[in-house]
């Protein structure tokens, strides 16, 4: 026999899985969403998403081969991903140089500090995103109103959804007037951050995650089903000062987050059962600060805090075995 | 009163009340250790390499103080002066030990054993030694993944990229036997250190017959027994086709590495046979030896076998 | 819709090549290679010195224990020695090396072809007939068949499932089995179904098989007890706890519990089949079909070889190795051994031989994990392979034991899955089989 044989044990073929093709189709499943906010917010929205792809590649890449002298890790496409979503929690019109701050938080504190993909305990996107927020809250907190497509930091801005509601339960029952259209909100044309323009585009792109078999439901589906719930029992108890679960569902980074960025695999939970309760961990949590906190939105910090709960919902939550009898 | 003095008096009071709590605390579920145990694990190296049979360098120097007598009880890490101290503070005496070095015994390298696979599973030996007889004929000698090298709390031990084997830098080994442990194959063995680190052993544990150990390795001991008869002090045995060197019994007379016909027998650290023994230069080399001492053995070898 | 398992599993492409190619009988080696070990338990023990003449059938070695099994010569010639051989599980293992001269069979084994109906054996006899015909099981685990059919006294069995699965993509020797022997086949069911002492089998069938199911449907719709019932594609269905999931709705508890235990007894078609020829033709286990496969092969065929044939001389008949052959595999692609070279002898448990092309059979190289769950989606038996492999490569089989490491079956469903690569089962092999020796250091203890 001419050939040298491998020999490893089985099994001894693969579905052809890998980790590229899971994050490039995370990639198109954000497209729909990133071709809304260029339709909602033009020019500025398209300048803010390139530079931070664009930072967050050149700061793994600078990690990676000067700090750590590994090869590139650049082509397994989650720096994009982090890219994207650091851009698509921030509002449009946010001078570069913030952005570039934020991806090097994002990817250097957020990931490369804990060994790079598979090893952070945070989503580095939301890391980057909460740095910026506590460090830049005027930038961070002003978004722009739709429709000014050539405009960049000198766009108007205006209200969110999220500050109105939080309005009306201050009391403010003028607000109440403000509040677009549940429409409007499914559809995008509401003030707000990048990528949570449109419902609509954030649902393709769920269903892309589905189809292609990247993410199962469990961690999207008890988000939403929770904060539904729980926004639904406070409008049954006083529908004057709190306003529909649909906003709610509708409104802020709440699909986004649910759809993107729960989802992480990294950092979310290894059995169904564990991302059940990620999921109604986040709803109860972005709940309790919407209503309770003094941020409008309560997405990321939700998302942040049951990341470093995983590794326990992981202990806690084994999958059912097979032949196991309860005692 | 000004909110500078208000702070100062809180911090002040709250840390002196907080301290008060913890002397308190202290006192009262202080644990009682013998002093002794303290100052041995001070001896001791602190690698925790367990080779002393105990969970790590702490609880060895609890056991130290517990029994009654220093029997059983060696930090094979420490010289022998460090466990003199050791005795001295238990005060039990304390045999004088023999030192010991890892011996990597298998000659397998990339020119002696051809590859015949390709192994791609994990890289673990323990796995790949579970799995198959392994990339070459040879199904007992080293695998070649390096869990030795993994289980070294010294970086005493190597893979060298060129022959595929590791290779023990015995200045820094303490033989703590890790390695002997980790290696799933049993090839790595705790050898007497002898005199300017000289050591004679077979490197090779092949137990396969003759023909099929030869087509295998060209330096596998095909059990011919040649260096049984050869050697002058019965120090080697024959068992499974595989000839094996009692170190205890070994004088190091290399009668046998003449005599293998497979160049399996290994003779390390000797000068050149022809140079005088005497000569002050030969000696300097051997108990200083080179960065990776034992690369150069196999062409040691073969200069053995030329003159 | 049709029964699957509830838990896991995964579709490999099912790449039958061979289905449609007819049985044909491999020619006779010229030396043939009976390696003692070709099952699980103790080898057996030679009774066969070097020089003695054997004919086809004769037992050249004996069982070594109850749980072992006779080994029968599958040609005729002389013994030419006792020494070790290359088998499938990678290394050297004492084996029989006979001569073949001639082809004469010891009288008393009936060579005809005709339908041998009746069976008037008592049960103890059948079973005695199973056990010196050195029947095993046949899908690959090599359990000795007549330990399987001797349940402990406590279980009460219920059901005979016969596997006829056959989930492994590439294999398809049952599937041609089952086409061409049907009538033999349901005659096994019946004559182990009086072993049993019951008067319910299942032959469960994977529905990418409908010639099969509807073959035998058409056969047994005249014969009470024997039902066929087709099954969801989904590997690994032909695991033994899995198919009796499937087909009952019974969940084998965790080892040491044996399928007795839920009142099943599982035997794979191919075993049924030896078993007719064991019990009504006085045949030993002496042939099996072998599916020869690959995508590189010229004619991916399905051999009846007497055991102890090369693998060689199987791939000349399926029209040679490849060049770009990078994997020489035992069985199939999930769970088949890898095999060193091409002179290994086709045994007992050698359901297929498969040929990998190097461009599938290198791994690629092993990223971080991403911590995606796929894994744990896959694993059939509700484990996390991902944790038990973390826990063996820090060697802490506490972890791994606490985790249900022992209820893995080695499926591969989860290596397959993983998209970084992972070797996550041959971590949890190594962890298995230390588990599995403080596991039984501890019950020796006690």
């Amino acid at each position: 026999m001419a050939q040298k044989l491998f020999i490893s044990t089985s099994p001894h073929v693969h579905c052809g899985d890998t980790i590229e093709r899971n994050m490039y189709w995370v990639i198109a499943a954000l497209m729909p969403a990133l071709i809304a906010s260029f339709i909602v917010f033009g020019l500025g929205a398209l300048a803010v998403t390139v530079t931070s792809v664009l930072s967050c590649l050149f700061f793994e890449w600078f990690i990676t081969r000067v700090f750590l002298k590994r090869s590139s890790t650049l082509a397994d496409g989650s720096a994009v991903i982090t890219g994207i979503l650091l851009a698509f929690n921030m509002p449009s019109n946010i001078p570069l140089y913030v952005i570039v701050m934020g991806a090097l938080v994002a990817i250097g504190i957020g990931k490369m500090a804990f060994g790079g993909l598979g090893n952070n305990p945070f989503n580095p996107a939301l890391v980057g995103r909460v740095f910026l927020l506590i460090s830049f809250p005027a930038v961070m907190t002003s978004w722009p109103e739709p429709h000014q497509l050539t405009a960049y930091t000198d766009a108007v801005t205006g209200a969110t959804p999220l500050n109105l509601i939080g309005q009306i339960a201050g009391g403010n029952a003028a607000a109440l007037d403000q509040l677009p259209s549940l429409g409007t909100l499914f559809m995008g044309g509401v003030g707000g951050c990048i990528g949570e323009v449109s419902v609509l585009a954030l649902l393709i792109g769920l269903c892309i995650l589905l189809w292609r078999k990247v993410i199962t439901w469990h961690i999207p589906v008890s988000i939403l089903a929770t904060v539904a719930v729980l926004t639904g029992i406070m409008w049954l108890i006083n529908p004057v000062l709190y306003v529909n679960p649909l906003y709610h569902l509708c409104s802020g980074g709440l699909m986004l987050g649910a759809i993107f960025m729960a989802t992480d695999y990294v950092t979310s939970p290894m059995t169904a059962k564990g991302m059940v309760w990620y999921g109604i961990g986040i709803g109860f949590l972005t709940v309790i600060i919407r209503f309770f906190g003094s941020y409008p939105e309560g997405m990321s910090f939700a998302i942040l805090i049951m990341n470093a709960v995983t590794p326990l919902i992981n202990n806690w939550c084994k999958p059912k075995r097979f032949g196991e009898v309860k005692k | 009163m000004s909110p500078i003095l208000t702070a100062i008096l809180v911090l002040g009071i709250t840390g002196l009340v907080l301290g008060l709590v913890l002397f308190a605390v202290a006192r009262k579920f202080a644990v009682k250790t013998d002093p002794r145990v303290g100052q041995i694990t001070e001896l001791l190296p602190g690698a925790n390499c367990g080779g002393c049979g105990f969970p790590g360098c702490a609880a060895f120097a609890e056991a130290c103080v517990k029994q009654d007598s220093m029997d059983g009880l060696k930090c094979s890490v420490c010289k022998s002066e460090v466990m003199q101290q050791i005795a001295a503070i238990t005060g039990h005496a304390v045999e004088e030990g023999v030192p010991m070095v890892a011996v990597v015994r298998c000659n397998g390298s990339c020119d002696n054993r051809q590859r015949v696979n390709r192994y791609d599973g994990a890289r673990s030996c323990a796995i790949a030694a579970m799995q198959t007889g392994g990339e070459t004929g040879c199904f007992f000698g080293c695998v070649g993944c390096g869990d030795c090298v993994g289980a070294c709390r010294f970086d005493a031990i190597h893979m060298d990229p060129e022959i595929g084997l590791p290779v023990v830098a015995q200045d820094k080994c303490t033989a703590c036997g890790a390695c002997t442990k980790a290696c799933p194959r049993g090839i790595i063995e705790l050898r007497n250190r002898n005199k300017m680190d000289r050591r004679v052993y077979v490197g090779c544990v092949n137990r396969d017959k003759g023909p099929v150990a030869k087509k295998a390795c060209a330096v596998a001991c095909i059990g011919c027994g040649k260096c049984v008869k050869a050697c002058p002090f019965e120090a080697i045995t024959l068992e499974n086709n595989l000839a094996y060197i009692d170190f205890g019994k070994c004088r190091l007379c290399r009668k046998c590495v003449d005599e293998c016909p497979q160049h399996s027998i290994v003779a390390v650290n000797f000068p050149p046979k022809k140079a005088p023994q005497a000569s002050p230069a030969a000696p300097e080399s051997a108990t200083r030896p080179a960065p990776t001492p034992e690369q150069p053995e196999p062409e040691k070898v073969s200069v053995e076998q030329k003159s | 819709m049709a029964n699957t398992f509830k838990i896991g599993g995964v579709h490999p492409e099912p790449n039958k090549l061979s289905a449609g190619s007819r049985i044909v009988n491999a020619p006779l080696p010229k030396q043939a290679v009976f390696p003692l070990s070709q099952h699980i338990g103790a080898p057996a023990v030679p009774c066969v010195s070097k020089g003695d003449s054997v004919l086809v059938g004769t037992r050249i070695a004996d069982a070594g224990g109850f749980m072992s099994a006779p080994i029968h010569s599958s040609v005729s010639g002389k013994v030419a020695k006792i020494d070790t051989v290359l088998d499938a599980s990678g290394f050297r293992k004492p084996a029989i090396f006979i001569d073949v001269e001639g082809d004469s069979w010891e009288p008393g084994i009936d060579r005809t072809d005709t339908l041998s109906l009746l069976c008037s054996l008592t049960q103890q006899e059948v079973l005695d007939c199973i056990r010196e015909a050195g029947i095993v099981g046949m899908g690959g685990a090599c359990f000795p068949t007549h330990v399987k059919l001797s349940p402990p006294k406590d279980c009460r069995i219920d059901v005979l499932i016969v596997n006829a699965v056959e989930c492994e993509p590439y294999l398809t020797a049952d599937h041609r089995l089952m086409l061409e022997h049907p009538d033999e086949i349901i005659v096994g069911v019946r004559i182990l179904l009086k072993v049993l002492g019951i008067d319910r089998a299942v032959i469960g069938i994977e529905e990418n098989k409908p010639d099969a199911i509807q073959l035998l449907r058409s056969k047994t719709s005249m014969v009470s007890g024997i039902e066929i019932m087709p099954l969801r594609m989904k590997y690994p269905q032909g695991g033994e706890k899995q198919l009796i999931e499937a087909v009952t709705g019974r969940q084998v508890p965790p080892p040491p519990a044996l399928p007795a235990n839920v009142g099943c007894v599982v035997q794979n078609v191919g075993t049924v089949f030896a078993v007719y020829e064991a019990v009504q033709k006085r045949k030993p286990l002496i042939e099996r079909i072998v599916t020869v496969t690959g995508k590189g092969v010229k004619n991916p065929c399905n051999l009846r070889v007497r055991l102890g044939t090369p693998v060689s001389q199987l791939i000349e008949m399926a029209g040679g190795m490849p060049e770009d052959t990078g994997k020489l595999i035992s069985g199939g692609p999930m769970m088949g051994r890898p095999l060193l070279d091409d002179s290994v002898p086709v045994v007992k448990g050698t359901s297929g031989i498969l040929m990998i092309p190097e461009s599938e059979a290198a791994r690629l190289e092993e990223r971080n994990c991403i911590r995606c769950a796929k894994c744990v989606q896959a694993c059939p038996m509700g484990l996390e392979p991902y944790l038990l492999a973390t826990a063996s490569a820090a060697q802490d089989w506490e972890c791994a034991e606490e985790n249900w490491i022992m209820s893995c079956i080695e499926c591969g469903c989860c290596q397959s899955t993983c998209p970084s690569r992972r070797p996550l089962l041959d971590w949890v092999r190594l962890a298995k089989n230390r588990v599995g020796g403080i596991i039984r250091a501890r019950n020796a203890k006690k």
